[in-house]
């Protein structure tokens, strides 16, 4: 009999009051209890609505299945079969805006909790699963990935379980790309990360770091040295700022640099060396994900008072609303429909306040979204100590400036075909952030997959002519 | 790992050290630099590249001893590993086309600009070098500067050496004398950059500068690094590491060069007094 009831099983989390000053995840998954009863909630449709809202077509009612049978190493061969990071993704992914919102029990009331189960799933076979045994045949040909991210990771993890020798460079000293310097956390665990590359290893994909590609190595050496084809997932590594007055000013960061003094340089723990301000007062100028981050960041450094300022309203906000409401339990203050225009030193150089404007909604602009106006003579002040500007990447210009026949479109963003991610040199294959921009985790894992199949199918046709 | 195959003490606060990594000193040019980290709980640390070769596979790094992750980096010897070596990154000085230079270092930036006096050197130019120092005990690199340069005058704080004064002077007094350069290179303090880019200025002399702001990555990816030069914003790690001296913020930079000032002392201290105690109980 399936599990009619209209919500989904919760999910325990931490306390807001208790979790706001620690660096623990926040959300502590289900129990076997939990997980069964959610798992009884899938009606296993004929149709799979949900799985064609996943970018990397995970078989959502067949892992299910076996969740509701008690058969969990079932249910994880099964979601491994297509997805590389389970246990990143089902605490990343906007499972709201993809497979949960295909879900036909979302039509009267809430829509399975996906993203709960394949976090659990993926938990359980860290924790009892019994370890992988490849068997695969090399088949001779090497490929090069460039950076370890999510994109990089899929494309590698895939293209070694074909049998390629595959080796990933990575220009930080960890591999994990944005899973380790930007996500924080308390939102995904680092010792997850860790053992999803560490599988990989034992796949026999050999990790590279130190490794700034464009500089160390250009992908013409790579093809010299006997790759046959190459893959780019350098992300969205280059920090916009406003250019406003003041963005110089100590205590202004771009949420890039404080993230990465958080979370891959460990800031917030004493054994570490990483210096970073610990603000009394902050405001965080976005409203994506990345700017929940970095304001929960700091509440969790020690901040009174965070604000998140942005220029719309909250429902044109991009980031996830899980995100924005564990934000303001957390005690995140909003400041919606406020735009900075200056911000404001002492005589040393501290930032000691942050100048807004308020706006108001116009008529939609070419994103579809009302345009925000600024209200004349609203100008207003906050005292803060630190400005985190979370306003966006554009894609890091390393790699297509040192490698020539590499395309990009005026965002930087270098151009791909859309079914094959070809690039417009031969045997270069990119996807995630590069390719669309900051995005998501698992497009940029899609990304990944689909460059890993062309890839394949590239050096396979070279090879039988 | 990449293993100290040299190390060398300069002085009391400078050492050298080679160290091996082929795929860099493979790439390595004057001016660009490198980020290290001594160990897992280290600090990213950029510094220039002092030397390379190619065929031994090793890059060269001078340091001086003003923290703790360079007093850490300093307990390592030959047949000692880094944790992490990586580069080389920004871009390379651009030194073609100049016939007539002031190569002006202070300090540890002699180390740096030593290989750009060498390498206009070995592209034909006449080359001045100028080099300040405190004092007379603290001179680096004399012989290597003074093989490289038609002339190399030496400035000491205190006059230790005979010639007291600061590098300002002595540029000034060249310029006096005639010398007609057609670039000075800077490489040392912001505040000595500053002055000799205020004396450049009045002469209508093409001036390069070094930054070494504070940075993580150092691929433009945290934009820690950045100046305003020009009035644009720059990133030191791939914009730079060089830049027109007449046209950087040197107050901005002066004041951001300071962010973590307290922290570092503190640092350094604590550090310090673990290094005592592990003298005194060895």
């Amino acid at each position: 009999m399936p599990n009619m009831s209209p919500v989904k099983t919760p999910m325990p989390e931490q306390e807001p009051n208790v979790r706001n000053k620690n660096f623990e995840e926040v959300a502590l998954g289900y129990t076997d209890e939990m997980a069964a009863e959610e798992a009884k909630r899938c009606l296993n449709c004929k149709n799979k609505p949900c799985v064609s809202g996943c970018p990397v077509g995970v078989r959502i009612p067949e892992f299910i299945q076996r969740v509701a049978e008690g058969d969990m190493e079932g249910a994880y061969q099964i979601i491994k079969t297509t997805n590389s990071l389970p246990a990143v993704c089902g605490r990343v992914c906007p499972q709201e805006s993809q497979c949960e919102q295909k879900c036909v029990r979302g039509i009267k009331g809430e829509p399975v909790g996906i993203g709960r189960l394949e976090r659990y799933v993926a938990d359980w076979h860290m924790k009892h699963g019994a370890p992988e045994e490849f068997d695969v045949k090399p088949n001779g040909h090497k490929v090069a990935v460039i950076g370890a991210g999510p994109a990089g990771l899929t494309c590698a993890g895939d293209l070694a379980a074909m049998g390629y020798s595959v080796t990933v460079y990575e220009a930080l000293h960890t591999a994990g790309g944005v899973l380790m310097y930007g996500i924080p956390q308390f939102r995904l665990p680092k010792e997850i990360v860790q053992k999803e590359i560490d599988a990989l290893k034992e796949k026999g994909v050999k990790i590279k770091t130190d490794m700034v590609m464009g500089k160390v190595l250009s992908v013409d050496e790579l093809f010299e040295m006997g790759f046959e084809a190459v893959f780019i997932g350098t992300g969205a590594g280059l920090p916009n700022f406003m250019n406003i007055p003041g963005e110089g000013l100590i205590g202004t960061y771009s949420a890039n640099e404080f993230l990465t003094r958080v979370n891959l340089m460990k800031a917030y723990l004493d054994e570490y060396d990483t210096p970073i301000i610990r603000p009394k007062n902050v405001a965080v100028v976005g409203g994506g994900n990345v700017a929940m981050d970095a304001a929960r960041t700091a509440k969790r450094l020690g901040a009174e008072n965070v604000y998140i300022i942005y220029r719309r309203a909250e429902e044109q906000m991009p980031a996830r609303k899980e995100e924005i409401h564990h934000a303001k339990e957390e005690g995140i203050i909003f400041k919606l429909l406020c735009n900075p225009i200056a911000i404001h030193g002492d005589d040393d150089g501290r930032v000691k306040a942050i100048e807004c404007v308020e706006m108001e909604l116009g008529e939609p602009d070419a994103s579809g979204r009302r345009r925000p106006i600024a209200k004349e003579g609203s100008n207003f002040e906050i005292p803060v100590d630190s400005v985190v500007m979370a306003i966006g990447n554009s894609p890091n210009p390393l790699i297509r400036s040192t490698t020539e026949g590499l395309e990009a479109n005026s965002h930087g963003c270098i151009v791909v075909d859309d079914t094959t991610m070809a690039t417009t040199r031969e045997g270069v294959y990119a996807a995630g952030d590069a390719v669309s921009g900051a995005a998501t985790v698992i497009l940029a894992m899609g990304g990944g997959k689909e460059a890993a199949r062309s890839i394949d199918k590239y050096i396979q046709s070279k090879h039988s002519k | 790992m990449f293993k100290i195959v040299e190390k060398r003490i300069l002085n009391d606060s400078m050492t050298l050290m080679a160290v091996e990594a082929p795929y860099i000193a493979k790439k390595a040019k004057a001016g660009q630099f490198i980020i290290l980290r001594v160990n897992e709980f280290g600090e990213r640390i950029p510094l220039t590249v002092a030397d390379y070769d190619r065929e031994k596979g090793t890059v060269t790094i001078i340091y001086q001893k003003v923290g703790k992750t360079t007093l850490m980096l300093d307990q390592l010897n030959e047949g000692d590993a880094i944790l992490d070596f990586i580069g080389p990154l920004g871009k390379a000085t651009e030194l073609e086309g100049y016939k007539n230079v002031a190569v002006v270092g202070g300090g540890a930036g002699c180390a740096i600009a030593y290989p750009q006096a060498k390498a206009l050197h070995g592209m034909g130019a006449k080359v001045d070098m100028i080099a300040g120092f405190r004092s007379k005990d603290i001179i680096i690199l004399e012989e290597e500067m003074k093989a490289v340069s038609d002339r190399l005058i030496i400035t000491t704080d205190d006059g230790s050496n005979g010639n007291k004064g600061f590098v300002t002077d002595a540029l000034r007094k060249c310029i006096e004398e005639g010398a007609k350069y057609d670039l000075v290179i800077a490489i040392g303090p912001l505040v000595m950059m500053r002055a000799i880019c205020n004396l450049t200025k009045e002469y209508n002399i093409k001036t390069l500068i070094s930054m070494n702001p504070i940075m993580i990555d150092g691929t433009g990816m945290c934009g820690g690094c950045r100046l305003t030069v020009g009035g644009k914003t720059k990133f030191a790690c791939v914009d730079g590491p060089d830049f027109d001296g007449h046209e950087v913020d040197f107050d901005e930079a002066i004041k951001r060069s300071k962010t973590y000032f307290d922290l570092e002392k503190e640092a350094t201290r604590e550090y310090n007094c673990r290094l005592m105690e592990g003298a005194k109980n060895a």
